[in-house]
């Protein structure tokens, strides 16, 4: 159903209001399936909002707006026929803070699979669990303690049980919003060792604010600033040689 | 990142003034010291005297309570020798067993032949020593025991209003020196009070009951409780999770607040002019009680439920909601397990005072004379509240402390009832 060079995810001319306040303006982006994609710029650019019309998080704020098209594998997110629900199970999320339930950490994996029919008994859901923990990357130093509460793991280790818990579900997608700005460098560099290994089995798009994240962890970048997009390429572009002088002073520091 | 620091500093800033260092030891500065400090002794003192004082009333109110009600579940009891074979019984033995045996009862005369071994044994007003229910007691030995029908037998009974309350403490010489012959010929004895807390309200002291009020008032806190805290919780969530904000939302939400600062009566009011009005609900009955009594109660419920819900994190909302988990799911598996404690904190509260409350249920006639426990919840009744407005009006000594033994019984009710929604509200905390 694939078809070769249709990009996973792809936003044509979105702008997006709350209330009479246009966040984004007018953003065309296509996501590639291949790639991680890095969304940068300075606080308030509208990366964060952006980045939650994908799997239509916005509905879920007061009085926002999405106007353009969005769609997944050629199908219109926005349109009435789709399943919200639906959508975020193919689209997942991992937040900026880490925000596992106050359940055991097996119950933060199952939760998903759970809701979603996924497991048809119990050996498979510890299956599903295990293989979940295992990609990102916390079963060894969770195995022996699977009933412990998720919320007395470490930061870091909560940000990897969160995304454990997004890949139970097997998305086509995961969106990552700021997914290490509340973590201490260690525990950050394990999330981009991930992120590295999640790469090709699912489009990733990443916000962040960190630009030598951006660099590491990123195929394709996109600059935005104040609601638009002001250039998109592949990383090494945007960064070696970027072409707008507005990318060029963000990216050696002028402003942020 | 350091870079974009520097980069940051507005260019051309003026520097400060130079300041003189600041001299932390002068006087002033001692002074404002020992000020400091003083305010904090001063306001830690307060708080404690506070306390103190409130902890204060609320044992002085305990202390009265239980000094003045401890007496009323005591019973005092004479031995009555009856003369069985002589008391003119018109019973017929074989109909003791069976279901007739009350009826064959009725017809017998016991209480005549009560009256008459009283003043056999203790003279000519020797009748007026026993409780007006003494025959009662005589009664149920002969369903106890037919046997002993043929010989004499002695029978603890009852005593009457005036020797009971000799015998607890002092009362008139003339009712103290009959409790001193009593006792000297071992016809007194006291125990535990079983009928207070198994009969229900009577004219008379020794015979009044708290059970009826008790099963009354247990009945019309299951009716609050199954529409109010459901009505509650549901109007809550909606409110929250599900409800647009606009005008009418405001309204509602306003309307709320003032639906739980409206005083008791004026829903009693309300319970009267609609419950037994126009829907023609029986009067004096738990169900209506009940009803009136989760008007009352629901708006607390929702507002502790609503700060309760506002109190569960968005981020868990997000992550939900992220891996795809429908509204519902997000409030029926995360939010309303997180807010469920400070739901249940709420409808402690709400209940606690419903089961206090007197007014409202005084309007919809629940302060009638009822001698029957009730058997359903349209069976008229009174509660536990009322009960103990009803006696506190009596003139009769022994109801003195009857009033304070059903406060006691009141309070024991809202602390068992309290402990266990403190029971359920720590078991779901625990179990996240």
């Amino acid at each position: 159903m694939n078809i070769p060079n249709q990009p996973k995810i792809s936003a044509k001319r979105v702008s997006v209001y709350y209330g009479a306040k246009r966040a984004i303006d007018d953003v065309s982006l296509d996501f590639d399936e291949r790639y991680v994609t890095a969304l940068i710029g300075p606080s308030g650019c509208g990366k964060s909002t952006f980045l939650r019309t994908l799997n239509r998080m916005n509905d879920t704020v007061p009085n926002a707006r999405v106007e353009g098209d969005i769609t997944l594998d050629g199908e219109d997110i926005y349109d009435p026929s789709m399943d919200v629900v639906q959508l975020r199970a193919r689209v997942g999320m991992v937040f900026q803070k880490p925000n596992p339930f106050p359940k055991s950490i097996f119950e933060n994996v199952a939760y998903g699979p759970r809701i979603h029919g996924l497991a048809a008994n119990k050996t498979q859901m510890a299956e599903i669990v295990e293989q979940s923990l295992r990609r990102a990357g916390l079963w060894d130093e969770v195995k022996d303690r699977l009933s412990d509460s998720g919320t007395a793991l470490s930061g870091g280790q909560q940000q990897r049980l969160c995304i454990a818990r997004a890949i139970a579900v097997d998305p086509e997608v995961i969106l990552m919003d700021e997914p290490c700005s509340a973590l201490d460098p260690i525990a950050t560099a394990k999330i981009e060792e991930l992120i590295h290994e999640l790469n090709g089995r699912y489009a990733i798009v990443i916000v962040t604010h960190n630009m030598q994240q951006a660099a590491r962890v990123s195929q394709r970048t996109a600059f935005f600033h104040l609601g638009t997009v002001v250039e998109y390429g592949a990383t090494s572009d945007i960064f070696t040689n970027p072409r707008q002088e507005r990318t060029k002073d963000y990216i050696t520091g002028r402003y942020g | 990142m350091s870079e974009t620091l520097v980069a940051q500093l507005p260019v051309g800033a003026a520097e400060p003034d130079e300041r003189a260092p600041t001299d932390w030891r002068t006087q002033s500065m001692q002074r404002r010291i020992r000020q400091r400090y003083a305010a904090e002794r001063r306001f830690r003192l307060l708080g404690l005297a506070a306390v103190v004082l409130s902890a204060g009333f609320l044992a002085v109110l305990l202390v009265t309570m239980v000094y003045n009600g401890a007496s009323g579940f005591v019973q005092t009891r004479i031995a009555l020798p009856v003369d069985f074979a002589r008391a003119g019984l018109v019973l017929d033995p074989a109909r003791l067993r069976g279901p007739g045996a009350d009826l064959a009862l009725a017809a017998a005369g016991v209480e005549d032949a009560t009256d008459n071994a009283a003043v056999a044994a203790f003279g000519k007003d020797g009748a007026t020593l026993l409780s007006d229910g003494a025959w009662l007691s005589v009664r149920a030995a002969i369903k106890r025991d037919p046997a002993i029908m043929n010989g004499r037998s002695i029978v603890w009974v009852p005593a009457s209003e005036a020797i009971d309350s000799a015998a607890k403490r002092a009362d008139s010489p003339a009712n103290e020196a009959i409790v001193a012959q009593l006792k000297a010929r071992g016809a007194l004895s006291t125990g535990f009070n079983w009928p207070f807390l198994t009969a229900s309200d009577s004219n008379d002291s020794t015979r009044a009951g708290i059970w009826g009020a008790f099963k009354g008032s247990l009945f019309t806190m299951v009716v609050t409780l199954l529409i109010a805290f459901p009505v509650g919780v549901l109007s809550a969530l909606y409110l929250e999770e599900y409800a647009p904000r606009n005008r009418w939302t405001d309204l509602i939400e306003v309307s709320i607040n003032n639906l739980a600062a409206v005083p008791s009566i004026i829903f009693g009011l309300l319970g009267l002019a609609v419950f037994l009005g126009t829907m023609g609900l029986p009067r004096s009955a738990p169900i209506v009680g009940g009803l009136t009594l989760a008007l009352m109660t629901m708006p607390v419920i929702v507002i502790a439920g609503r700060n309760a819900i506002k109190g569960v994190p968005p981020s868990i909302r997000d992550a939900a909601l992220g891996i795809g988990a429908s509204p519902v799911q997000v409030v029926f598996h995360h939010v309303l397990p997180l807010a469920l404690p400070g739901i249940l904190t709420g409808t402690i509260i709400g209940m606690a005072r419903a089961l206090g409350e007197t007014a409202p249920l005084l309007m919809i006639g629940m302060r009638a004379f009822i001698s029957a426990p009730p058997g359903r919840i349209s069976d008229p009744s009174t509660v536990l509240p009322v009960q103990i407005f009803l006696w506190s009006d009596q003139i009769d000594r022994g109801f003195v402390e009857k009033t304070s033994a059903a406060i006691i019984v009141l309070l024991v009710f809202l602390l068992a009832m309290n402990g266990f929604a403190i029971y359920l509200r720590n078991k779901f905390e625990t179990r996240w």
